[in-house]
């Protein structure tokens, strides 16, 4: 791996770690009212596809989005701000943290009901089809999307338009408390059901942020060659509960030796002893990343909190548009 | 002379001609039957790119019809019946309805979802539902009802152009209405349309009840009682401005709505009066809907379950103490009920 690899990889995750556990420390002082889905232990995968897709590409996500918006370059000030109910944040404190966007860079929205943005991937991959692109679209989406109506009637559509979306799966193996057994048949992983639509599907550990990087490197290229939509799985661990900043695993819906095992295997530290001792980075390197980040971060709070807040008017505007506004054609 | 269906029609081509953003999709929309004549040939001017047929995905259609949007087109998903656009509820309430509040107002989604009202001829309860008040109680949506063929093609090119998601709502009882209007312009939503003139009574009405309005308005004038007749061609938004006008004048409102009695168009337009025109009103306001029950399949069980021009007549006499005779408007109707005419023979 290129020391440039490398940097990008470790500072994408470590970026996203250091916004997370901030609003893990910060969540206390009430002052970001509105419900947080945290990424702390699944930054691998957003910062892999981070370092592959082009600004001009798109994205949409869910309520655990925040990773997705930093990887896809979404303004931390705005994102902060949001969640602090701030007229400076992303979507103006209408949203909150489940509602970001950033189209500026392609991030063009996530939304609070699961698998709810999968099927308006679909249509801005077919707005590219359309304007015959080399873009792609990404869609970010959690193991229980794949037990949605719309998630199967988005792929089919995809399929049978050949689009240019991959559908890119976090399999965090819990949905709130409720395990994927409860859930779903054992009987077939998701990327072997989804195989059934008879696209490119492939599978690997999402805490393993170099063979992600090696695989939807692979992956893309292959969609903007034409080759139409892909699914690929990536299974992942998220540290602190579904949502707040909390760790929860004195409630025992985990088991200890599940906990164990993907507390070993940590993303960021996996991928920089290796990185380390094969060169590719340096602790100085690593050193001056984490420095950058935490000022950036600190930065970003510190605007959210000096920031106004809407003005009550603002409650009741943005119900119906007066004109045509800010379209990508 | 051209049908309702064919000033839809035509109303598509144009937009279509005109702006290489307009899509067009829906189940069966390339058919040879071109959804009861209104999509017929589209594709083989446009191409299938830019209309085709879809799978029978009401969700995800309307999501990808959204994300197309955001992608800078603007699509018209069509359903032939209302009842299976209830399978996209959560893509029309949670992004469509929601996606220019949510995001603080940076981006718009200009969809147009076409849903056919289906009545008589054994509909039944699933292929006959009247549910404008679900999309109108949805704030970021707006609701278009045309009744008059004539104004149909405006009321569609102007739904197309909206930059907000547009449900827009066609009787199947009316598109083989015919009209020699041949309308160019899109019409303005939120602006709904004096039909008749009078000071007896105001009478509200959409859709396909605007027809049989016209009729016992008609008759009514021929025994001197003169009524206000208003289409609202749009019920979100709702022209209020119009409404308070005529109440202020007549005193009297009866609405008439296509939709189930209660929590329905009707009750919110008689709340909104009782608010308004209190001191201007000499009758409690009064509505003639379906009733809150669902549509029955056999003609025997439909029968009395639509409002008619009769039924409208009558009311309007019982509001103004006076005795109307119906006789005018049943020596003109047909043997059968449950057709809008001699044209409609089924199956749907």
């Amino acid at each position: 791996m290129t020391p440039e690899l490398a940097k990008t990889l470790s500072h994408g995750m470590r970026r996203i770690r250091t916004v997370e556990e901030t609003i893990a420390e910060r969540y206390s002082d009430q002052e970001m009212r509105c419900p947080t889905h945290l990424s702390s232990g699944q930054e691998a995968v957003s910062a892999a596809i981070g370092a592959v897709l082009r600004p001009s590409d798109l994205a949409v996500s869910g309520h655990r989005a925040h990773a997705h918006y930093l990887a896809k370059g979404g303004d931390l000030n705005a994102m902060i701000a949001e969640i602090y109910g701030k007229v400076t944040g992303c979507a103006r404190g209408k949203g909150g943290s489940m509602h970001l966007v950033d189209e500026a860079v392609g991030f063009m929205g996530s939304t609070a009901i699961v698998g709810g943005t999968v099927p308006v991937g679909v249509g801005l991959a077919y707005s590219l089809m359309l304007n015959e692109t080399d873009d792609i679209v990404c869609i970010f989406l959690g193991d229980a999307v794949v037990e949605t109506g719309v998630f199967h009637e988005s792929l089919n559509f995809a399929t049978l338009k050949n689009l240019p979306v991959l559908f890119l799966c976090e399999n965090n193996f819990y949905s709130v408390y409720s395990p994927l057994s409860v859930r779903q048949s054992h009987m077939r992983q998701i990327h072997e059901k989804v195989s059934g639509f008879g696209i490119t599907t492939e599978d690997g550990d999402g805490n393993d942020v170099a063979a992600v990087h090696e695989i939807v490197s692979r992956t893309v290229a292959g969609i903007r060659d034409g080759n139409g939509p892909a699914f690929l799985e990536f299974s992942t661990f998220r540290w602190r509960e579904h949502c707040g900043p909390n760790y929860d695993d004195d409630l025992g819906y985990r088991p200890d030796q599940f906990i164990e095992d993907w507390n070993a295997r940590e993303p960021i530290g996996l991928f920089e002893s290796q990185a380390l001792a094969e060169g590719s980075l340096t602790q100085d390197d690593i050193d001056a990343l984490q420095s950058g980040i935490e000022d950036e971060v600190k930065a970003a709070f510190e605007f959210a909190k000096a920031s106004d807040f809407p003005p009550a008017s603002e409650a009741s505007e943005h119900v119906l548009a007066a004109s045509m506004m800010g379209s990508l054609k | 002379m051209q049908s309702f269906a064919n000033e839809i029609r035509d109303g598509l081509d144009q937009a279509l001609a005109e702006d290489p953003t307009v899509l067009v999709f829906g189940l069966g929309v390339p058919d040879p039957k071109g959804v009861f004549g209104t999509t017929l040939n589209l594709q083989e001017k446009y191409g299938e790119k830019r209309v085709f047929d879809m799978p029978t995905s009401e969700n995800a259609m309307t999501g990808i019809a959204i994300g197309a949007a955001l992608g800078g087109f603007k699509p018209v998903l069509t359903h032939q019946r209302l009842d299976f656009a209830l399978l996209s509820m959560d893509q029309l309430v949670n992004n469509a309805a929601k996606w220019h509040f949510m995001f603080g107002g940076q981006r718009n989604v200009p969809i147009t979802i076409r849903m056919i009202l289906g009545r008589g001829w054994g509909q039944g309860p699933t292929h006959s539902q009247n549910l404008q008040s679900w999309f109108a109680h949805i704030p970021g949506l707006k609701v278009v009802m045309p009744a008059l063929a004539s104004d149909a093609k405006g009321l569609l090119l102007s739904s197309i152009y909206d930059p907000n998601p547009v449900i827009f709502l066609e009787h199947r009882w009316l598109h083989n209405a015919q009209t020699d209007v041949t309308t160019v312009e899109p019409i303005p939503l939120g602006k709904a349309k004096l039909l008749r003139e009078g000071d007896a009574v105001t009478i509200l009405s959409v859709s396909y009840m605007t027809i049989e309005a016209l009729h016992a308005v008609d008759v009514l004038q021929q025994q001197g009682i003169n009524c206000d007749l208003i289409d609202l061609r749009t019920v979100a938004p709702m022209d209020w401005p119009t409404i308070e006008q005529s109440v202020k004048k007549t005193g009297r409102l009866l609405v008439l709505d296509t939709g189930f009695k209660s929590f329905g168009i009707a009750g919110e337009i008689m709340a909104h009066v009782t608010e308004t025109c209190w001191s201007s009103l000499k009758h409690p306001p009064a509505r003639l809907t379906a009733p809150d029950y669902s549509e029955s399949t056999s003609p025997a069980l439909t029968k009395d379950y639509h409002v008619r021009a009769e039924h409208i007549a009558s009311k309007i006499g019982e509001m103004m103490e006076t005795s109307v005779s119906v006789e005018p408007i049943l020596s003109q109707r047909g043997p059968a009920h449950d057709v809008p005419g001699n044209w409609f023979t089924g199956p749907f």
